[in-house]
């Protein structure tokens, strides 16, 4: 397919379709409508399913019914959705189930704003339904990157049998961008037979998806089962560096933040200061190894961030005392400009 | 003429295990129903079935298909993901009316309002049992429950909910009926109807949902024959039996 200008929420919408995802099931929230608008349009078409769903608590259960059979699924939602989707993330993730989950953030907390926001990074790398469990957080910063995360997104749920979440601001879904979105087969993944439901006539056993082991051992052993797989996700680590090289200053940004970073460096860089910039693109797994090799050279590290604060406490964690880390944040809708960027940098000289 | 009858196990039942169920529970009652109907249709390499959140948690240790479990209230949504990118397979849900008259009473109205092409078995024993036995949505007018001690009282809690009135006030819905466990006598027309369910599912009539009045011995603190004795002389006249609602 040619490049074409689409909106970001359109584009990821697409990406699905063209990763083989044939069914959708959703609840609408601004600043995502576009998305399951779309999918009730292009999936009856191609023999697949949209389901307007009465909840996210609900969108979230069918997911996972759909991911219990193996089947490529998708949903969408903005914030205070994903909220109500946390339980069903738990149990898609203690029963592993593949699914893919976009969140296309706006302000919070509670009702917040309809704008971008970068405010639910906690929510998406720590948690937000209950127990030990982890979800695979991809983040664009361009919509040709949403749509090729989006497609990864399907092979990463199915290969590792977990969900898997989209974290984009809502800028990504709203701005519009050429874009070049082309069939993507899967290669490499692991039959579903054995596991997904549906298939007893294709296999010796039955399957029995579950999370609920009420024997201490047992419950012991599945949460130490499901940490090895996280651990081996590590390996799926994915970010970007931007003129690291000789970087005397690190800023760290993620997704449209990290866009803005990227011009103020380009001026900064023109004054003669040597900065550069890691954009981790999973979220979880965390770049943390590469971003404490970079911090040994660094003289000061720069978060910049839609909230007030999240990533911070993973790039500390990174940095730990090798160098000093301050964090630069606007939020409820505001975005940080080139300008402030530029002069929260000049102010750490 | 001499006729030569064989009770045995169901194929649909796991091989040698036996459910923690409390003795004289209506769950153990229906799960056999259940694989009976499995059996009868020879449904059980399709079937797949969702466990719910209540003493039927582990029915899968018992009934032998594909299972998924579902969230407290969530099958009904669960179950639409699994019908609609399976629709080969036969799926039932399993719920106890803590789990679908209460925390779930969105799904199962929606689900049913949609016309999902599945099968739910509705355990109506008008208490909450696997957590020792609080107040239902179900619980009748002046019985007792941990949570309502002087019995159930409607200015503080409203009156116990209809589910198969409030599902058949809907259009889309294909099949409704009330059934009990508490009598052998009733127990052959709740098998009929549970067969019936699954038939219409198949059969691509739409959504069929059997609501069974069950009982809790434990939670009553009564003895299981004394228990049933209460369903038909309590509940079954505030819940009457019958069919709601026919496609036919
Ligand atoms: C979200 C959530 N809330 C509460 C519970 C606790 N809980 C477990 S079973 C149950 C009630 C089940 O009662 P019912 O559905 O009537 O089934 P029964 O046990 O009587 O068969 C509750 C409240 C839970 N597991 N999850
Ligand atoms: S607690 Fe009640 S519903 Fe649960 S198994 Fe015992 S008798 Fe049955």
């Amino acid at each position: 397919m040619a490049r074409v200008l689409m909106k970001g929420t359109e584009a990821i919408a697409e990406a699905a379709v063209q990763a083989g995802c044939k069914y959708f099931f959703g609840y609408p929230i601004t600043p995502q409508n576009e998305i399951p608008e779309y999918m009730s349009a292009r999936l009856p078409a191609i023999g697949g399913a949209y389901v307007q769903a009465e909840s996210e608590v609900a969108a979230i259960n069918m997911v996972m019914g759909g991911g219990a059979t193996g089947t490529k699924i998708m949903t969408t939602s903005s914030s205070p959705g994903i909220s109500l989707m946390s339980e069903g993330l738990s149990y898609i993730a203690g029963c592993e189930i593949p699914a893919v989950v976009v969140n296309v953030m706006r302000g919070g907390p509670g009702l917040g704003g309809i704008l971008p926001a970068q405010g639910d990074y906690f929510q998406a790398t720590k948690g937000g339904g209950n127990g030990d469990y982890r979800l695979l957080v991809l983040a664009p910063s361009t919509l040709q990157e949403a749509v090729d995360l989006t497609q990864l997104a399907f092979d990463l749920a199915l290969t590792y049998r977990n969900p898997v979440m989209i974290l984009a601001d809502g800028f990504m879904g709203q701005m519009m961008e050429a874009v070049e979105i082309s069939e993507h087969k899967s290669e490499g993944i692991p039959d579903v037979t054995p596991w997904a439901l549906g298939n007893k006539d294709k296999r010796e056993k039955r399957s029995v998806l579950r999370s609920l082991y009420l024997d201490p051992e047992k419950l012991e052993k599945h949460n130490m089962d499901l940490k090895a797989k996280y651990d081996a996700m590590q390996k799926e680590v994915r970010f970007e560096e931007y003129c690291t090289e000789d970087a005397e200053y690190l800023i760290a940004a993620f997704g449209t933040t990290a866009r803005i970073a990227r011009s103020a460096i380009a001026n900064l860089r023109d004054e003669g200061v040597k900065v550069g910039m890691i954009r981790p693109v999973t979220l979880y797994p965390f770049p943390k190894e590469r971003i404490r090799q970079l911090s040994e050279k660094a003289r000061h590290v720069l978060v910049v961030e839609m909230n007030t604060g999240q990533m911070l406490e993973d790039v500390q964690a990174a940095v730990c005392d090798r160098a000093p880390v301050s964090f630069y944040g606007r939020c409820g809708g505001i975005s940080p400009s080139v300008k402030e960027i530029e002069e929260k940098l000049r102010e750490l000289l | 003429m001499k006729e030569t009858r064989i009770y045995e196990r169901p194929k649909a039942w796991m091989k040698d295990v036996h459910t923690h169920y409390c003795p004289g529970c209506g769950h153990g009652i229906t799960h056999r129903l259940l694989c009976e109907v499995i059996d009868e249709l020879e449904i059980k390499d399709k079937t797949i079935g969702i466990a719910p959140v209540g003493c039927a948690a582990m029915m899968y240790d018992y009934v032998d298909t594909d299972y998924c479990e579902a969230a407290h209230g969530r099958a009904p949504a669960l179950a639409t993901g699994l019908k609609r990118t399976r629709p080969d397979r036969v799926v039932f849900t399993y719920q106890g009316d803590g789990d679908l008259a209460s925390i779930g009473m969105a799904e199962i109205v929606h689900a049913a309002n949609r016309g999902e092409k599945f099968t739910t078995i509705f355990i109506n024993n008008a208490i909450y049992g696997m957590t020792g036995g609080q107040m239902a949505p179900t619980t009748l007018i002046g019985q007792k429950a941990t949570t309502c001690p002087y019995g159930r009282d409607p200015e503080l809690a409203g009156y116990p909910m209809r589910m198969c009135e409030l599902l058949s006030t809907l259009e889309t819905p294909a099949y409704i009926e009330r059934v009990t466990v508490a009598e052998p006598k009733y127990v052959i027309a709740a098998k009929k109807a549970i067969k019936k369910a699954f038939q219409y599912q198949i059969e691509g009539k739409g959504y069929s949902f059997v609501e069974v009045l069950s009982n809790c011995p434990t939670n009553w603190g009564m003895q299981p024959v004394q228990s049933f004795k209460w369903t038909l002389e309590t509940m079954v006249p505030y819940y009457p039996l019958g069919v709601y609602k026919d496609f036919e």
